[in-house]
């Protein structure tokens, strides 16, 4: 069964949310109820496949030993907890890593739908309990945040610390009615934006090329049409997954924010798959700038940003595949991104009439002009047939 | 106190550049421009030579850490 997608997967939603609405009227946590309805879930998912549907259990079941074990090591004050943290840090990035890099080689490498997403999960609990903010999750907490099926296969990416305060504060009944009207509210925008924007996108850029021909304009058409259906598509999926989370009780994270009104581009990355771009910044960049600052690695702290940027998009890009399509956009966009830094920072002429009307608009025209650009990137309209 | 109160403002003026959150001390530094994620990675980075107080960064939201005041609460709460 296919999340989000199938007829299935929304019939079954309906008594899911059904008995999660009796529960939130009458005022019931609905913490352990979302554990069981995710991972009966799951295994409708992936149970035709009965490899994945085991590698999905063992890497649920090895994440909650390595957090128990990291919880432990800086409990107890193990003197080599930091050598030991690493390496169970390394064990949880080790399943997506040689994922990227199997299925190079051939396509049936092991792995399972949403081993992408559940890794910015599992890596963001390690970091976090290692710098001890996390302190008293319980294994079924854990559990039912990296199981949490409205955003399994492809986010938003949820962070454990809401995650488990969502699931211990009692919202009473107004409280649970509230998010429900909300969570209805996005879904029905999402079930919009997915089965008719994107259904509309698709076919401008499908047909539309076929009367104007496959020349330059025909594949701006394309490139145009391509992204506004990726906008439209995953923005869709993420209203719904959002409204989903909601109905369950848990602040899902937003995932866009009108993306297309950015005036430059850090602004395009503040509104364009957010949860993604926050992860990143908060555990890359802030990471990585944290550590060459305290050791001095550059002599300014420009550089030190520019190489941040630089780090976070490759690493965005890989993340995505280790196509040379991909790879070349995340390139691309850290490179636009250190670029509008230096401007932001260095140019006089920028400072001056950053405020200005006409500067506005034709930062937005360029920043939208570059996006739909790195759109092309991304859909494999430009290095693929570059490299035939 | 007085003294912590005084080192804080220092680091902020020396990474910012801005001389004016030393008398303005509940401005909001990133609406104001006056610090950048950039830059609050750098302070955090300051206040854990200067003062051996880590904090780690997602450990804080924006909102807590956004004016001269807020910064100097944080650090003295954790000492």
């Amino acid at each position: 069964m296919e999340f989000f997608a199938e007829p299935a997967f929304f019939a079954l939603c309906v008594p899911i949310v059904a008995v999660a609405i009796v529960l939130g009227v009458l005022e019931r946590s609905l913490g352990r109820y979302s554990l069981v309805a995710s991972v009966a879930m799951l295994f409708l998912m992936f149970f035709r496949t009965p490899g994945t549907l085991i590698y999905a259990a063992v890497y649920l079941v090895v994440s909650a030993v390595l957090y128990r074990m990291v919880l432990n090591l800086f409990a107890t004050k193990n003197p080599h907890a930091v050598a030991q943290y690493r390496v169970a840090l390394a064990l949880q990035l080790l399943p997506l890593v040689a994922y990227k890099v199997g299925v190079l080689v051939t396509t049936d490498f092991p792995g399972f739908l949403g081993i992408s997403y559940i890794t910015f999960k599992s890596v963001q609990v390690l970091i976090e309990t290692r710098d001890g903010l996390i302190t008293d999750m319980t294994t079924l907490e854990y559990l039912g945040f990296l199981s949490f099926f409205p955003t399994f296969t492809s986010g938003p990416i949820l962070r454990s610390r809401t995650f488990v305060e969502n699931v211990r504060t009692p919202l009473g009944r107004d409280g649970y009615l509230d998010r429900l009207y909300r969570g209805i509210g996005w879904f029905v925008l999402g079930v919009l934006y997915k089965f008719v924007g994107a259904a509309l996108a698709q076919w401008f850029m499908w047909f539309v090329p076929a009367y104007v021909g496959q020349g330059a304009f025909g594949w701006l058409i394309t490139v145009f049409g391509y992204g506004l259906y990726l906008f439209f598509d995953f923005a869709g999926y993420s209203d719904m997954a959002m409204g989903l989370g909601l109905a369950l009780g848990i602040e899902v994270p937003r995932n866009f924010r009108a993306p297309f009104v950015a005036v430059d581009i850090k602004e395009f990355w503040d509104r364009w798959h957010m949860s993604l771009s926050t992860w990143l910044r908060d555990f890359v960049f802030m990471r990585f700038s944290a550590f060459a600052l305290g050791r001095k690695l550059f002599k300014s702290r420009l550089t030190c940003a520019c190489l941040g940027f630089m780090l976070n998009m490759v690493l965005m890009g890989a993340w995505h595949g280790l196509t040379p399509d991909y790879l070349v956009y995340g390139l691309y966009h850290g490179l636009l991104l250190a670029g509008c830094h230096l401007m932001q920072k260095k140019w006089k002429f920028y400072k001056k009439h950053r405020r200005d009307r006409w500067f506005k608009v034709v930062s937005w025209v360029l920043t939208m002009v570059a996006v739909f650009f790195g759109f092309a990137l991304f859909g494999g309209y430009v290095v693929s047939p570059l490299l035939g | 106190m007085a003294q912590i109160d005084e080192k804080i403002v220092d680091l902020i003026v020396d990474i910012s550049g801005e001389d004016e959150v030393a008398e303005e001390r509940d401005i909001d530094l990133f609406e104001e421009e006056i610090l950048d994620s950039m830059a609050a990675i750098e302070l955090l980075v300051a206040i854990k030579d200067e003062f051996g107080v880590t904090i780690a960064p997602t450990e804080l939201d924006r909102s807590e850490m956004n004016t001269v005041n807020k910064v100097i609460a944080r650090v003295t709460e954790r000492l």
